[in-house]
C-alpha cells in the first residue's frame, strides 16, 4: 500500500511544481493516490453589503464551477492519464487552515503544495499561505521551491 | 453621466427653477423645500405622534414597549437565556465546515449593524439627551434591553420565510413572513399587511434611512467648512450613491463596508478614552441618568418627556420591531432560521446599550447641558423645548461638542464618520426600500432604477430640509413600518415559539452540536 497526498494548486506555476514533485514521488513511491485542491480565499469574518450577501450562495456556486473546471478538473485528468488513482477537492476558507483540514479528512499523509507568491506588504503582516500551513499542519508537508 | 446631469435637470425642473436661476436663489430653494415638505407631511406626523387623548403619551411609543414586553415574557428572557449561545453562533461554533463560502452568522450581523449603527447612535442620542435630558438614557437602554426580543422575533420569522429563488439569490422580510405566515396559519389579511408594509418600508427608506441621514451629514460638513446651501450636499451624495446602487460601481459600496466598522471601533474607542479621563465624573454620569429617569431634572415634560425621547430614539437606532432587520438578515445560510435569531437579538446590545450609552455619557459628562448648580435642575432653552446647551447645538452637533470639549480634534474624525455612517446607512436602507418596492411592484430593471432614481432626489431634499421636520418625518415613517409589523408578530409569535422549543430541545439533547471545540 502506498501514500496519499493531498497536492494545494493555486492556479499559477507553482502549483503545476507541486503536481510535478507530487507525481515524481508517487511513481517512486508506487501504487499512491493524489488529491488535488483548490482553497478559495474566504473568511467568515469579513464585511459585505445587503446585496453582495443577497447574491453569496449563488457567486459561491460560480466560483466552485470556474475552480473546477479552470483548475481541478484538468489537474485531475493530467493525474489520471498519467495513470494515478486521483480525485480534486474545491473548498472556501482559509488557505492554510483548509488545506490541513482536508489532509485530516481524507486522511491524507503528506501536503504538497508550491511556495505562495503574496506580495512583501501582507505577508509581513499576515504571514504566507505556505508558512502559516507549514506552522500549523498536522501532517509532513512539502514545499516545492 | 449623461444620466446623472438629466436627474440634475429634472430636480430643478420639479423645483420650478432653470438650471442658472438654481445657482443664485439657493438660500430661497433651502427654505422652500422646507416649507413645502413640513406641510406635505404635517398629517402624516400628527397621526403616528398622536398622545393618547388627556395625556402627552405618544401612543407609538406604548406600542413600541408594549410589544417589546410582550416577546421578552412571551420567549421567556430569551435574550438573556440565549445570549452565550448568540455569541457561540457568531464565533462560527455551530457553523458546518461544508458550508465555508457562504453568508456567515457574522457577515449577516455586521451587515444588518452597518445599517443600523450610525446617525441614531450619534445624532439621535444627542436629540434624545438634548430634550430628554441624561435621563432619556435610562430608557433607551431598558428599550434596548427589551428591544433584543422584538429583533429576534422578526429575524427568526424573515430567514424561516424568505424567498429562495432557482438562481440562488434570497429575499426576505416582513413582507415575505406576513403573506407566507398568515397563509400557513389559515388567517386571512397577510397579503394586505404585507402591501402595507411595504408602503410604509418605502417611506422608511426614503425617510429614516435617507433624508435624515443626508440632512445630518450635510449639517456636519457645514459645521466644518462653513454654512453653506444644503442641495450642494445632496447633490454629491445623490451622484455617489447613484454611481453605487444604479452604476453598480461595487468598489465604492466595499470601501465604505469596511471603513464603516472601523469607524464605529474607533467611536466607542474615542468615547472610552474620554470616560476614562474623566472616571471621576462616571458615578456621577450615572446618578444624573438615574435621578433624570424618574424626575427629569426639570427638562421639558419632565419625567415623560424622558421617557418618550429615550423609548423613541431607542427604536429609532435600533430598529427592533420595526421590520427592517427582517430584511438584512434572511441571507445567511442556515438550516435553523431560529438561529439568526439569536444572532440578531445582539444587534440592540451593541448598537443602542453599547454605542448609544457611550454617546449619552459622554455629552453629560462633558457639561455641554447647561444645569443651574443651586437647584441641580437643567436650564431650558428660550422655546423651552429643549435643554440649553454651550453654543445652542443639537443633534450631531451636540455631540461634536460634546466629544471635542475633551479630544479637540476629534470632531474631524466625527464628521468623517457621520458622512461615511450617513452612506452605508443610505446604501443599506436604498437596499430594504427596493424589497419593498419589488414586493409591490414586481422584479425588473425598469422598475428597479424607477426606485433608485427617486432615492437619489429624496437625498438632496433632504439635505437641503431644516432638521426639524426631516426628524419627524422620518420617525413617523419609520415607526409606521412597526405598526404594520408589530401587529403581524403578535399572530406570527407561536410559530416561533414552536422553532424554539424543538432547537432548545434538540441543543439540551447534543443533537445541535458544535463543529468547533
Amino acid at each position: 500500500m502506498g501514500m496519499k497526498f493531498l497536492i494545494g494548486l493555486d492556479g499559477h506555476g507553482s502549483g503545476e511544481r507541486a503536481m510535478t514533485h507530487a507525481q515524481m514521488l508517487a511513481k517512486l513511491i508506487g501504487d499512491c493516490e493524489l488529491i488535488a485542491a483548490y482553497v478559495i480565499e474566504w473568511s467568515p469574518y469579513s464585511f459585505q453589503t445587503q446585496e453582495e450577501n443577497a447574491q453569496r450562495h449563488k457567486r459561491r456556486e460560480e466560483e466552485i464551477s470556474t475552480a473546477k473546471s479552470r483548475i481541478i478538473d484538468p489537474a485531475v485528468k493530467k493525474l489520471q492519464d498519467a495513470g494515478f488513482t486521483a480525485s480534486g477537492v474545491v473548498r472556501h476558507g482559509d488557505v492554510a487552515e483548509t488545506l490541513n483540514a482536508l489532509a485530516e479528512e481524507q486522511g491524507a499523509d503528506q501536503i504538497i503544495v508550491g511556495r505562495s507568491s503574496e506580495g512583501g506588504f501582507t505577508r509581513r503582516i499576515f504571514g504566507s499561505a505556505t508558512s502559516n500551513l507549514v506552522m500549523s499542519a498536522s501532517v509532513p508537508v512539502t514545499v516545492v521551491v | 453621466m449623461k444620466t446623472l446631469s438629466k436627474i440634475l435637470l429634472a430636480q430643478a425642473a420639479a423645483f420650478g427653477l432653470s438650471a442658472p436661476a438654481l445657482a443664485q436663489e439657493a438660500m430661497t430653494i433651502d427654505q422652500r423645500v422646507n416649507a413645502t415638505f413640513a406641510t406635505v407631511t404635517g398629517p402624516f406626523v400628527n397621526f403616528i405622534f398622536a398622545p393618547f387623548p388627556g395625556t402627552a403619551f405618544p401612543w407609538i411609543v406604548l406600542w413600541l414597549v408594549v410589544a417589546a414586553s410582550v416577546f421578552t415574557v412571551y420567549f421567556g428572557l430569551v435574550q438573556f437565556r440565549f445570549f452565550g449561545h448568540a455569541i457561540a453562533l457568531v464565533k462560527g461554533d455551530y457553523s458546518d465546515p461544508k458550508d465555508a463560502g457562504e453568508v456567515s452568522h457574522f457577515q449577516a450581523l455586521a451587515t444588518a449593524l452597518s445599517g443600523t449603527v450610525g446617525l441614531g447612535n450619534i445624532a439621535g442620542v444627542a436629540v434624545a439627551v438634548g430634550i430628554g435630558g441624561p435621563g432619556a438614557t435610562f430608557w433607551m437602554i431598558l428599550a434596548g434591553l427589551m428591544g433584543m426580543a422584538s429583533k429576534f422575533t422578526e429575524c427568526t420569522l424573515g430567514v424561516k420565510y424568505r424567498n429562495e429563488y432557482d438562481d440562488g439569490t434570497v429575499s426576505g422580510g416582513p413582507m415575505y413572513y406576513m403573506s407566507k405566515g398568515f397563509k400557513e396559519l389559515g388567517l386571512p389579511g397577510g397579503k394586505i399587511l404585507a402591501v402595507m408594509f411595504s408602503v410604509f418600508c418605502i417611506l422608511g427608506a426614503l425617510g429614516g434611512g435617507n433624508m435624515f441621514q443626508a440632512n445630518q451629514a450635510h449639517a456636519q460638513i457645514a459645521g466644518i467648512v462653513g454654512d453653506y446651501p444644503g442641495w450642494i450636499t445632496g447633490l454629491i451624495f445623490a451622484a455617489v450613491v447613484f454611481a453605487v446602487i444604479v452604476g453598480g460601481i461595487k468598489s465604492i459600496a466595499r470601501v465604505t463596508e469596511k471603513v464603516v466598522p472601523f469607524m464605529g471601533i474607533l467611536y466607542v474607542g474615542a468615547a472610552l478614552v474620554i470616560l476614562l479621563v474623566n472616571y471621576d465624573k462616571i458615578g456621577w454620569a450615572f446618578g444624573q441618568i438615574f435621578a433624570g429617569a424618574f424626575t427629569g431634572l426639570g427638562v421639558a415634560g419632565g419625567l415623560v418627556g424622558a421617557l418618550i425621547q429615550g423609548f423613541k430614539r431607542a427604536a429609532f437606532s435600533n430598529e427592533a420591531g420595526v421590520g427592517s432587520a427582517a430584511i438584512a438578515h434572511s441571507a445567511v445560510r442556515t438550516n435553523e432560521p431560529i438561529t439568526e435569531g439569536f444572532v440578531s437579538l445582539l444587534e440592540p446590545l451593541i448598537d443602542t446599550v453599547l454605542i448609544c450609552t457611550m454617546t449619552a455619557l459622554v455629552i453629560t459628562i462633558s457639561g455641554q447641558l447647561i444645569m443651574n448648580p443651586e437647584t441641580g435642575q437643567f436650564v431650558l432653552n428660550e422655546a423651552g423645548s429643549a435643554i440649553k446647551t454651550i453654543g445652542d447645538t443639537s443633534g450631531v452637533a451636540l455631540t461634536s461638542a460634546a466629544f471635542g470639549s475633551s479630544i479637540s480634534w476629534f470632531p474631524y474624525v466625527l464628521a468623517l464618520a457621520v458622512v461615511l455612517f450617513a452612506f452605508s446607512t443610505m446604501i443599506s436602507w436604498s437596499y430594504y426600500g427596493l424589497k419593498a418596492w419589488t414586493y409591490l411592484f414586481g422584479e425588473g430593471k425598469t422598475t428597479e432604477l424607477v426606485f433608485k432614481v427617486i432615492f437619489c432626489i429624496f437625498i438632496v431634499i433632504g439635505a437641503a430640509a431644516s432638521l426639524g421636520p426631516v426628524i419627524d418625518f422620518s420617525d413617523a415613517a419609520i415607526f409606521s413600518m412597526a405598526v404594520v409589523n408589530i401587529f403581524a408578530l403578535y399572530f406570527l409569535m407561536k410559530l416561533v415559539r414552536k422553532e424554539l422549543k424543538s432547537y432548545s430541545a434538540r441543543l439540551a439533547s447534543g443533537e445541535i452540536r458544535k463543529f468547533k471545540t
